[in-house]
């Protein structure tokens, strides 16, 4: 592991228009690590993404991302976006798809590296274990099928950070399970950095490195079972917060979602 | 000229309306004999081609009401040109050039948007009816503009389509790789560094100068004919985007030359012939797709 972060944040704060979403976060996502972002809805976890992608600026303080300023379309991150299930009628092949990540920002037509392009998707595609139904229409394949391809999106370019937006959503757990530890083997094959999003920890808890928490316009960082504690939580957030374990060792966290305005967005 | 006027012609030069003889190439041959069929085959084929090519994106974006809608705020502007009395052309060409980057600027996402380009649209059908009052020739002009004149296209409205047509080819080739990502995911386009925004204005302006210069054959009611239809139909037989293109094009260009040759021989209106082309061909891929879908499903099940 690299001794520079992958992401290093002092003093951060994030708004939305005028509405301060969270301030004051200090953090470093080690290099080669796999954290999870948690947190109530509209508690600002895309938000903390969008920063990282350079989609929004920083209100106030810091934040380096590979060691730069963040910058829109920065080739060293591959990115699946929240809420990516496509319309049925779609018609675009998962391969093609698969494509867009090697040179769907350039103009024009591909003209040159047709073979380089054509390899890349390949592998991105047999690293998702995705060749089976590559070729047909992304709107078709199931939730689970798609994600796979968003995944090769992101890493059809060899990035070196992963940046996931609730890539769990839309999936049944058995589906959940499969694309955890997809992800955790690809990222560690790769040593990707992973960042992701998710509502519900317990898919993750075998295979992240870290959690950051999201919640009542703060952020905290630490290992899962130093964070994900009745106190720890209840301290950070100086509200009783109950951390619940189930017969099958499931966490459940109750007392963060009362501040939440929509909490079906 | 109209095509009334054409035909009336036609009728004085030869005498009698053609007939179909029984050979094919004779009847092909007699057809390029008259000069405005020519032109006609000439702006038609250019029409075809970048209304197929620019038609999968409009299926693609779900564009397809404010394609048609550009079409029918741009009569507003061809009524209001005849009314000034400059060519239509350049009318509908400034309506649908506006309109085009308004929508395109409104956004994909915006909810509602089709609301909002529905009631402008409705407000510049009530103008275009104001404009045809106001002009008190014929209403023959007002007639073109609604459903296509392409049998009175003279030598220079040929040459004008055809840059047009290659202006609208090179943009789409200049923009394709961006657009077609936006299209797909604009958010995961828009974290790639593609500038979205900017694309939908582009898109909508590429589609305002083929929509005008599709109107010359099938006219603003008729425009989803050859700007949506041939489009709808190849993405239901391949999710290549290089092959529906591709597909929707010699779509396009089959409806409109079927439909040019038909008309020639008929008393009909060539905007007639080419709609029901396009229709009755996606309806019979309409019904005969669940029935292959089901062919094939039972012959794999017998073969599992």
């Amino acid at each position: 592991m690299s001794d520079r972060p992958a992401i290093a944040a002092s003093e951060l704060s994030a708004t939305y228009g005028r509405r301060p979403v969270w301030t004051g976060a200090t953090f470093d996502i080690p290099t080669g690590s796999f954290t999870a972002i948690l947190g109530p809805n509209g508690s600002g976890k895309s938000t903390l993404v969008r920063l990282v992608l350079g989609l929004l600026a920083p209100a106030r303080g810091n934040l380096k991302v590979l060691g730069e300023d963040p910058q829109r379309g920065n080739p060293r991150i591959g990115y699946v976006p929240q809420g990516s299930h496509f319309d049925p009628e779609l018609s675009i092949r998962g391969r093609d798809f698969v494509g867009l990540g090697v040179d769907g920002h350039r103009w024009g037509v591909r003209i040159t590296g047709r073979e380089q392009a054509r390899e890349a998707i390949e592998r991105a595609i047999v690293s998702v274990d995705a060749n089976e139904y590559a070729g047909r229409q992304l709107g078709r394949l199931s939730g689970g099928e798609q994600q796979r391809l968003l995944l090769a999106q992101a890493l059809v370019g060899m990035p070196q950070l992963l940046l996931l937006d609730e890539p769990l959503s839309h999936l049944d757990v058995r589906n959940q399970q499969a694309i955890v530890q997809l992800i955790s083997d690809v990222a560690r094959e790769r040593r990707l950095t992973v960042l992701l999003i998710a509502h519900d920890v317990n898919p993750l808890l075998p295979h992240i490195d870290h959690v950051l928490y999201v919640a009542q316009g703060k952020l905290a960082m630490g290992k899962p079972s130093e964070i994900i504690t009745s106190e720890s939580l209840s301290r950070i957030y100086s509200s009783p917060v109950e951390v619940l374990k189930d017969s099958r060792g499931r966490v459940f966290v109750v007392g963060l979602e009362e501040e939440v305005s929509h909490p079906h967005d | 000229m109209t095509e009334s006027h054409m035909r009336a012609i036609r009728l004085v030069i030869d005498n009698s309306s053609p007939q179909l003889s029984w050979n094919p190439l004779d009847d092909l041959a007699a057809i390029f004999h008259y000069e405005f069929m020519v032109h006609a085959f000439q702006a038609g084929t250019i029409i075809a081609v970048v209304a197929g090519a620019i038609g999968y994106f409009v299926v693609l974006r779900g564009s397809a009401f404010a394609a048609h809608a550009l079409s029918h705020i741009g009569f507003a502007g061809a009524t209001g040109a005849v009314v000034l009395g400059f060519n239509p052309i350049f009318g509908l060409l400034a309506f649908t050039l506006g309109a085009g980057v308004a929508i395109g600027a409104l956004g994909t996402r915006l909810r509602g948007r089709d609301v909002t380009i529905g009631i402008v649209l409705a407000w510049t059908l009530g103008l275009g009816v104001l404009f045809i009052s106001l002009y008190r020739g014929y209403a023959t002009e007002a007639y073109a503009i609604l459903f296509g004149e392409i049998l009175g296209i003279s030598t220079s409205d040929v040459a004008v389509t055809l840059v047009a047509g290659a202006i609208t080819l090179v943009a789409v080739v200049a923009i394709y790789r961006p657009l077609l990502f936006s299209s797909v995911d604009e958010d995961l386009a828009a974290a790639k560094g593609v500038p979205v925004t900017v694309l939908a204005v582009a898109f909508m302006a590429v589609l305002a100068v083929a929509v005008t210069e599709a109107v010359q054959v099938v006219g603003v009611l008729l425009i989803f004919a050859l700007v949506v239809t041939p489009a709808a139909i190849a993405v239901r037989f391949t999710s290549r985007p290089a092959i529906a293109i591709a597909t929707g094009v010699g779509l396009a260009l089959a409806f409109t030359w079927l439909g040019l040759a038909i008309a020639f021989y008929s008393p009909h209106p060539v905007s007639f012939f080419i709609t029901s082309l396009a229709f009755a061909t996606y309806v019979a891929v309409r019904i005969a797709e669940p029935l292959s879908t089901r062919m094939r499903s039972t012959t794999a099940n017998a073969t599992a």
